[in-house]
């Protein structure tokens, strides 16, 4: 049971200074699960991803991943983070070093690997996001869908458990949108375990396993994808879906 | 009745231009009449002086001046980094010993602590610092505390998103400052730390405070020198042209420093929340 579970967050909760962001959340994500997180903008999706690696420290309840509670005051919080990767929507590539450093840098740093190992493994990621050619560019001269495929390739040259992503391509221009799902795509059929906050609901569609619907800092449905975008059972789901689904009309969709 | 004049507006911008050249030519021709060339000549650009001054003015103070801006400067880095990182601690007692440090040497003038370097410790407590050390100690003591509060401001401008990366890969807060923040920090600082090399070069010439050998002499110190000598202000000319040749590339490498960093300048010291735990 255990070991089909890597990340048990219980009762959590969060608030910055009087504001409650998250009020309670529960969520299990087994192995090789996608999971799909969606809601409207200050549910509470981000801190909820930044509280499974502990980016964000929530007030109370729990967070296990890997066996390991985080929540706990003693845990190694730098051990756990080396196999959960995060994808940030600002990319957030080392803006100093080269495409080819910033996937070896916490290899070599963190996991001490030796420097022709790691650049075999950031060759092997980089090949597999499609920029083989990029590794000696400079973060600035990539294009913002490059620049998240490197920001993935940095993640997955760690051997990640788990892959975490916030919204990975809502600051990229549309026509740069598919390289990165497209990865993202690859990921998941490869088995790899992700908890993806987006607002693609094709992707979701097509690719989670299952997918929670946040609002106000609760869960507010949770399921199958077909069910949640396809057939959701709330109003607020609904009106959300609507709202994303067709912008324009800004009525619900049956 | 003479008709008013309209001009366009072209036409004014021309006439007040025309004015403002002519204003200039006036007041350059009665200085140039008034002005007793003979003497100017004689004071600033006695060439018998100027050219008994070489090469000693290069060789000696010109190099000297340099050395000791170069040690003051440097000592004040090793100085500054530590003193940024106590500043940005999350441990109050240590803000507030950088706070101290750098409100107190901003605030002084650096000729007292000159003076106590020079004259007040040797005094005091039967030291004896060597030039070298007297310098090193004064200017670096005192840029440090400039430098401090520019590289806490580098560091503080160094996004989040930066560190945020690097922990979620498992670096550790430590790690993260040294791999990640620091050399980013390193880069947005370098033109305002060139301009601290400026300011370090010039207050350089307090040392002529203290009693030097002539081979210890740097510019201030060795123009006052032949002043006394020739009453001749050739001397001073001379070294202020040679702090010019130091200074006038190094405002010119800040200001390329600047440009190169895309503009990205030290923010203001509450934009980010960056802390160093201790
Ligand atoms: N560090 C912080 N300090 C104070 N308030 C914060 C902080 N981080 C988030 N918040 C607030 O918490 C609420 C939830 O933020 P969060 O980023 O989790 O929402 P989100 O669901 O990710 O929204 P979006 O879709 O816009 O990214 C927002 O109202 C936000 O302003
Ligand atoms: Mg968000």
């Amino acid at each position: 049971m255990t070991d089909e579970r890597i990340v048990s967050l219980e009762r959590l909760t969060k608030s910055f200074g009087s504001l409650a962001v998250l009020r309670g959340i529960d969520l299990t994500v087994d192995r090789g699960q996608v999971i799909c997180i969606i809601g409207p903008s200050g549910s509470g999706k981000t801190t909820l991803l930044r509280c499974i690696n502990l980016l964000e420290q929530p007030d109370s309840g729990r967070v296990v991943v890997d066996g390991a509670e985080l929540t706990d005051p003693d845990a190694d919080i730098d051990k756990a983070r080396r196999t959960i990767g995060m994808v940030f929507q600002a990319f957030n590539l080392f803006r100093h070093l080269s495409v080819l450093d910033n996937v070896t840098v916490a290899q070599r740093k963190v996991l001490k690997r030796g420097r022709t190992d790691a650049i075999e493994v950031a060759r092997a990621n980089l090949a597999k996001v499609g920029l083989s050619d990029k590794e000696d560019a400079m973060p600035v001269q990539l294009s913002g869908g490059q620049q998240q495929r490197v920001a993935i390739a940095r993640a997955l040259a760690m051997d990640p458990h788990l892959m975490l992503f916030d919204e990975p391509t809502s600051a990229l221009d549309p026509e740069l949108v598919g390289d990165v799902l497209a990865v993202m795509r690859e990921l998941a059929d490869e088995g790899m375990t992700m908890v993806v906050v987006t607002h693609e609901m094709q992707f979701a569609r097509e690719v989670a396993d299952e997918v929670l619907f946040m609002d106000a800092g609760i869960v507010v449905e949770q399921g199958p994808a077909d069910q949640v975008i396809g057939d959701p059972t709330h109003e607020r789901t609904r009106t959300f879906l609507a709202r994303v689904l067709n912008p324009a009309q800004g009525k619900p969709v049956p | 009745m003479v008709s008013p004049v309209r001009m366009s507006r072209r036409r004014r911008g021309q006439v007040i231009r025309g004015v403002q050249y002519a204003v200039l030519v006036a007041v350059a021709v009665t200085l140039a009449l008034l002005a007793d060339w003979q003497e100017i000549a004689r004071a600033f650009f006695n060439l018998p002086v100027a050219a008994a001054q070489f090469p000693s003015i290069i060789t000696t103070a010109l190099v000297n001046t340099a050395v000791y801006s170069v040690l003051g400067f440097c000592f004040g880095l090793v100085l500054a980094v530590p003193l940024a990182l106590m500043k940005l601690s999350s441990v109050p007692p240590y803000r507030w010993i950088a706070t101290v440090y750098v409100e107190f040497f901003r605030g002084v003038p650096a000729l007292l602590v000159f003076v106590t370097f020079g004259f007040g410790v040797p005094l005091a407590f039967q030291l004896r610092f060597d030039i070298y050390s007297t310098v090193m100690l004064s200017l670096g003591l005192v840029g440090a505390a400039y430098m401090a509060e520019t590289i806490r401001a580098g560091i503080q401008a160094v996004d989040t998103g930066q560190v945020e990366a690097a922990r979620s890969l498992g670096m550790s807060h430590g790690r993260t400052m040294v791999t990640i923040v620091i050399p980013q920090a390193f880069r947005i600082v370098l033109p305002p730390l060139t301009n601290e090399l400026i300011l370090l070069t010039k207050d350089s010439s307090l040392i002529y405070l203290l009693g030097l050998a002539t081979s210890q002499y740097e510019l201030a110190k060795f123009a006052r020198d032949v002043l006394n000598t020739t009453a001749s202000m050739t001397p001073l000319l001379l070294a202020g042209l040679c702090y010019l040749i130091i200074t006038v590339p190094l405002s010119h490498l800040s200001r390329y420093l600047e440009r190169r960093t895309g503009g990205r300048t030290v923010g203001t010291p509450e934009s980010t929340g960056i802390e160093v735990e201790a």
